[in-house]
């Protein structure tokens, strides 16, 4: 499975691994929201430190995670994403609506 | 004007095949000793292509993928990806940032990361004939380093 997740207390972690396309965001998508669903978070961080690849679908997986924990009161957060994700994200505006941290990553493409 | 190097891929629209193509493409543009930037650049926007063929064009069934990789003097690159699938009916409709037909998670940001990713992006299409996408990106010219 492409995605890691682990859940402490009240925080759900998905670390995403490998490339995050069209082709590979359903069984992610899958995975995320049966924990969620079960988990019941306040919390969800999306960890892309393992992410090697993100193209808009990567976009969609992240607006979709953001209305389901809008659903149940718990906040979204985004982290480590490298420059060519960080990159993809900027341009769907999803930073007025998550938290995003870039980790160690240093934001050389924001320009 | 002719290009120095080409290349044409013909793959079907499996979605196992969006990480393939954009692979090709890339490996393909290496003899150009491109950035890691303008790499992952080409690779965002080739992949943002053929899953609209999958998606859109082709809605789900197997058929062929075009990609053709042609490489220019002055480290000019032009990627086209054509289908035969059911044509767009309005591009520019379709070309709006967030605008999607399809259902489920599309974000609808497909050409817009295309024409942020490249230089240049042209689409033509026909209602039930099929769709050409055309985009251009000029490659820097850097100082070659040993490092």
């Amino acid at each position: 499975m492409p995605v890691n997740i682990d859940v402490t207390g009240e925080v759900l972690t998905a670390r995403l691994e490998g490339e995050l396309d069209h082709h590979a965001a359903v069984a992610i998508r899958q995975e995320i929201d049966n924990t969620i669903d079960s988990a019941r978070p306040t919390l969800v961080i999306i960890d892309f430190r393992n992410l090697t690849f993100m193209d808009s679908s990567g976009i969609g997986l992240v607006m979709g995670r953001y209305k389901k924990t809008q659903e149940i009161g718990a906040e979204l957060h985004i982290a480590n994403t490298s420059p060519q994700i960080y990159k993809v994200m900027r341009l769907s505006g999803i930073e007025r609506l998550a938290v995003i941290d870039k980790g160690g990553y240093k934001n050389e493409t924001n320009k | 004007m002719k290009p120095i190097n080409e290349v044409k891929i013909n793959l079907l629209s499996c979605s196992s095949n969006e990480s393939f193509a954009r692979v090709a493409v890339a490996s393909f543009i290496a003899q150009l000793d491109p950035t890691i930037e303008e790499i992952n650049d080409i690779k965002t926007a080739v992949s943002e292509a053929v899953t609209n063929c999958i998606v859109h064009a082709y809605k789900e069934r197997i058929d062929t993928v075009y990609i053709t990789v042609s490489i220019f003097d002055n480290r000019v690159v032009k990627i086209t990806v054509r289908d035969k699938g059911c044509g767009i009916d309005d591009v520019k409709k379709a070309m709006e940032p967030l605008f999607t037909t399809a259902g489920g998670e599309r974000a609808g940001l497909g050409f817009a990361v295309m024409e942020s990713f490249m230089d240049k992006l042209s689409v033509r299409s026909k209602s039930g004939k099929g769709t050409t996408v055309t985009m251009t990106k000029q490659l820097s010219f850097r100082a070659r380093s040993n490092g």
